[in-house]
């Protein structure tokens, strides 16, 4: 009987070293990653459960990304404690937005993920690792308390959903197109207990950072983790970044799936996904018009260099509505410098558009561009639900960069085609 | 079986960013989460709900962000527990950790109606609803492991004064 890369990942960090899908599977990770707002709550947990030395403090990474910036006095001190923590316990890897980023697009910059790894994380969004063949899990705080104290955690190992993807994206398709159009196939609990693994041959046309903005939302789908196969454009990004952990992995040709999906890249278009669920997902034609107030060009899916790119493509020489306020967040400290190298910090300022430092800030409703009752984004974030961003009659749409930025020319949700029928995959 | 208690309901793919909105993410004691506890969808339920209330819901319960501040927040404000067709992986493992009793129960959920009493029995997973009585799914070993614990707080204590 074969294995999928989960089984395989998950079987290589067992105490048993087997891990079968449906089985309990206790597992120690490669990393283990708190955030400002999960970590007080382990560190808390750690207390009770008497603590005294951490299994292996080289593997925890405590990044400060979520009300980074403080925002308030409160959040000031929930930094300072994750800062203390690491103080007191040894832990080295401490990072704090402007000097750093947000955290799982900062773990692959760090050689912290890779092929074959393991990472466990607080944060839903911890299975982005999937893009660069590793299989991140997010977790709870306690959870992960658990592990920081004893070096093992227990899982049920989940069955695999195969994603095999063929054929060329469009013109203004991206990796958010991809992921927003199997959330709308499968629905938000379409993965529930499992996870999805991508590969096929259409998977050599999507970079590094599409295919993270394709595992960041596979928790939208309700899975475990996700894993991408490995391939050169990996292997590449690894050996700048300098992870030699474990060796790829890859699906037995008799792995056991709980499910089979083609996807053909050519049949999809550019998408926006309607509040308030990941699942809405329609053509951008079906939406036109709708008026927005706040674009929102960031996050941990959505803020990477590519993005960038997409959204200065369409912002070069342009200036943005009186209407709305637009605010781009280059995800890592790495990101914002490449952005200004290229010029586009500056394209994005003359147009009338903020950039921030990175920060999680208002994709989750923290704060640095929070909604009001009865206002609308357009967001290149991962999560649409009710009151996501600001107040409960706030609203969200979910799309790619080159998407989000055309509304901000226009102050509704646009085909960028209409803007600029020429430009798009080929001309960044 | 205890005394009845008043029975919430909620609908399918209820997520944690309307349990326990995310400006709230910087909190985490539980009397300040369980003064927000589902204020996404209804800024009254902290005043409606009774010590020993019971929330019933859909699918997928708990869906979204990791937020441990969500089941924090629901146990706080005296929810004595919850009762999904199904629940999202991570919330489902929270609650457990912290103790915060979750049952799967389809036919519960298919049957009963927002406001209905309802009468528990918590360690047998045996719930009382019009005189008709539903048996909650059993847990895995592993997880009865920690229920019985008290939380995976106390299990770890346990785990780490052994070694």
């Amino acid at each position: 009987m074969g294995f999928t890369m989960t089984e395989k990942i998950f079987a290589a960090h067992s105490k048993s070293g087997k891990a079968v899908s449906g089985e309990i599977s206790v597992l120690t990770p490669d990393v283990v990653l708190l955030n400002d707002t999960s970590g007080s709550i382990t560190v808390n947990q750690l207390k009770l459960m008497g603590v005294q030395n951490l299994f292996d403090p080289a593997k925890v990474v405590l990044v400060a990304d979520h009300f980074s910036p403080p925002k308030d006095v409160t959040s000031a001190e929930s930094i300072g404690l994750l800062r203390n923590f690491g103080n007191k316990f040894g832990i080295k890897n401490f990072y704090e937005s402007g000097r750093y980023g947000i955290e799982h697009a900062l773990l692959p910059e760090l050689g912290r993920v890779g092929p074959g790894g393991l990472i466990f994380g607080a944060d839903s969004h911890t299975c982005t690792a999937g893009a660069l063949n590793a299989a991140g899990v997010g977790f709870g705080s306690t959870d992960l308390a658990g592990v920081i104290a004893t070096g093992e955690l227990w899982v049920k190992v989940p069955a695999s959903i195969r994603i095999d993807l063929v054929g060329e994206p469009g013109q203004y398709v991206t990796g958010k197109d991809i992921i927003l159009s199997l959330i709308a196939k499968i629905g938000v609990d379409g993965a529930l207990n499992a996870a999805l693994e991508f590969g096929g041959p259409g998977l050599v046309n999507l970079n590094i950072d599409e295919r993270m903005a394709i595992a960041n939302m596979a928790v939208e789908a309700g899975a475990d983790t996700c894993v991408f196969e490995c391939d050169e454009q990996v292997l590449q990004y690894i050996s700048k970044t300098g992870w030699a952990n474990q060796a790829p992995v890859a699906p037995d040709h008799d792995a056991i799936y709980l499910n089979r999906h083609v996807i053909d890249l050519d049949n999809i278009g550019p998408l926006v996904a309607a509040p308030p669920s990941p699942a809405n997902g329609v053509s951008v034609a079906e939406l036109v018009g709708t008026t927005v107030n706040q674009v929102y060009i960031g996050n941990c899916a959505n803020g990477t260099i590519t993005d960038l790119r997409q959204a200065a493509q369409i912002l070069k020489g342009q200036t943005i509505s009186a209407e709305v306020r637009v605010i781009v967040v280059p995800a890592t400290s790495a990101i914002y410098q490449q952005a200004a190298r290229e010029g586009l910090l500056e394209i994005f300022s003359a147009s009338g558009a903020g950039v921030s430092l990175p920060t999680c800030g208002a994709c989750f409703g923290g704060h640095m561009g929070i909604l009001a009752a009865g206002e609308t984004a357009i967001s290149t974030t991962n999560r649409n639900f009710r009151g996501r961003m600001g107040h409960a009659e706030s609203k969200v749409y979910l799309a790619n960069a080159w998407v989000a930025a055309a509304a901000a020319i226009t102050g509704k949700i646009t085909d960028p085609a209409t803007i600029y029928p020429e430009l798009g995959r080929g001309f960044l | 079986m205890d005394q009845t208690t008043t029975i919430h309901l909620f609908g399918d793919h209820i997520d944690t960013d309307v349990i326990l909105p995310g400006k709230y993410l910087n909190l985490f004691r539980p009397e300040e989460l369980g003064a927000h506890c589902m204020e996404g969808l209804d800024p009254t339920f902290t005043t409606r709900a009774q010590l020993g209330d019971v929330i019933v819901a859909g699918k997928n319960f708990g869906t979204g962000s990791s937020r441990e501040h969500a089941p924090i927040a629901i146990k706080a404000v005296g929810i004595r527990c919850i009762v999904a067709e199904s629940f999202a992986r991570i919330f489902y493992r929270n609650a457990i950790n912290i103790g915060l009793p979750v049952f799967e129960c389809p036919e519960l959920v298919a049957a009963v109606q927002n406001g209905q009493q309802v009468r528990v029995d918590l360690e047998k997973g045996l719930f009382e609803v019009n005189g008709v009585q539903y048996q909650a799914k059993t847990f895995s070993a592993y997880v009865q492991g920690i229920i019985d614990a008290g939380g995976l707080v106390p299990f770890v204590r346990a785990q780490l004064s052994k070694n």
